[in-house]
């Protein structure tokens, strides 16, 4: 098994994402500079937060254009994992491989704090481990997390059991005031039709240590890693 | 030969920054204006060689491939002599 962590110019949660899959999971793990084009060998791959092409157009936009990216295509094609984490979200929209696109936060703020999300769907590769309804402390860090999406595109994923996180209260309870950006309907992550392509605002690599305030992202890792090994098995 | 590429949010679409300048433009007493949407605009130097023809066709693909985003932004495409 192998996980891989592309690297765009920008990329700056690299780091933490390969962090978390060597010392947590447990597993090798590659970084994968984004001129790559052969990702034969990955089972997973992590497309990690920071500004990619310095948010230039808008965020993730251009690095949908880098040559890794025809085989990140491919390779999701293939049913294999993708995992787009905050700016990598923004990038797996960008690119079509999720619906909607991430807007400008609402009260124009740059959010830097840690948020409660509840677990909304636990029957995807990157949640099972997880119990519905869960709520999860998460670190956001964004300026354009407001997701956005037309009326169909919203009642399909509703449909469809897309979304996987929420951003909630303490209690779980989905409120106004727990919405960091804005976001449609509180949505914190969706996943595509066959589930193994996952993007993400909140940063569960940067929670999976008591140091760092929490651990609750583990959980989403431990997930994907057991959904790996069944699929390899 | 020049093209202008006009990018601008979809109607309906939330534009937190248009709305922040509009308030400060209300704030500076100016008080005619009953609404700002902020958008892109974009100058495109063409081959002096291409028909108009090809110009606009690949003027418009890359506006919609790339300068905008078809999910919520709409763009408009003009070519200049």
């Amino acid at each position: 098994m192998k996980f891989g962590v592309v690297v765009f110019p920008g990329s700056n949660c690299d780091h933490d994402a390969y962090h978390v899959v060597s010392k947590h999971v447990g597993q090798p793990v590659d970084f994968i500079w984004h001129k790559e084009t052969d990702l034969r060998g990955y089972d997973a791959l992590l497309i990690p937060g920071g500004f990619s092409y310095g948010d230039y157009l808008r965020a993730g936009a251009l690095a949908r254009f880098s040559p890794v990216m025809s085989a990140v295509k491919n390779f999701a094609g293939e049913g294999k994992f993708v995992f787009g984490i905050c700016n990598g979200f923004q990038i797996l929209c960008e690119s079509g491989l999720l619906p909607g696109a991430l807007m400008r936060n609402a009260d124009l703020h740059f959010v830097c704090r840690h948020v409660n999300v509840r677990v909304e769907n636990n029957s995807t590769p990157f949640t099972y481990e997880l119990q519905n309804r869960k709520v999860l402390s998460l670190p956001v860090a964004h300026a354009e997390g407001n997701y956005t999406c037309d009326d169909a595109t919203y009642h399909q994923l509703q449909e469809n059991n897309q979304v996987v996180f929420r951003y909630c209260d303490a209690n779980g309870k989905v409120t106004a005031e727990s919405n960091p950006n804005g976001a449609r309907d509180n949505i914190a992550g969706i996943c595509n039709l066959d589930r193994n392509v996952l993007g993400m605002m909140p940063h569960p690599e940067r929670a999976c240590e008591d140091l760092l305030g929490s651990h609750d992202g583990l959980g989403i890792f431990r997930s994907l890693n057991h959904a790996i090994e069944s699929v390899s098995a | 030969m020049k093209a202008k590429v006009y990018v601008t949010l979809k109607p309906g679409v939330l534009d937190p920054q248009g709305k922040a300048i509009h308030h400060s433009a209300e704030l500076l007493g100016y008080k005619a204006i009953a609404d700002i949407r902020q958008g892109k605009y974009f100058e495109i130097a063409l081959d002096p060689t291409a028909t108009e023809a090809d110009a606009r066709q690949s003027v418009e693909k890359i506006a919609n491939d790339v300068l905008a985003n078809p999910v919520i932004e709409d763009y408009r495409v003009e070519i200049e002599q």
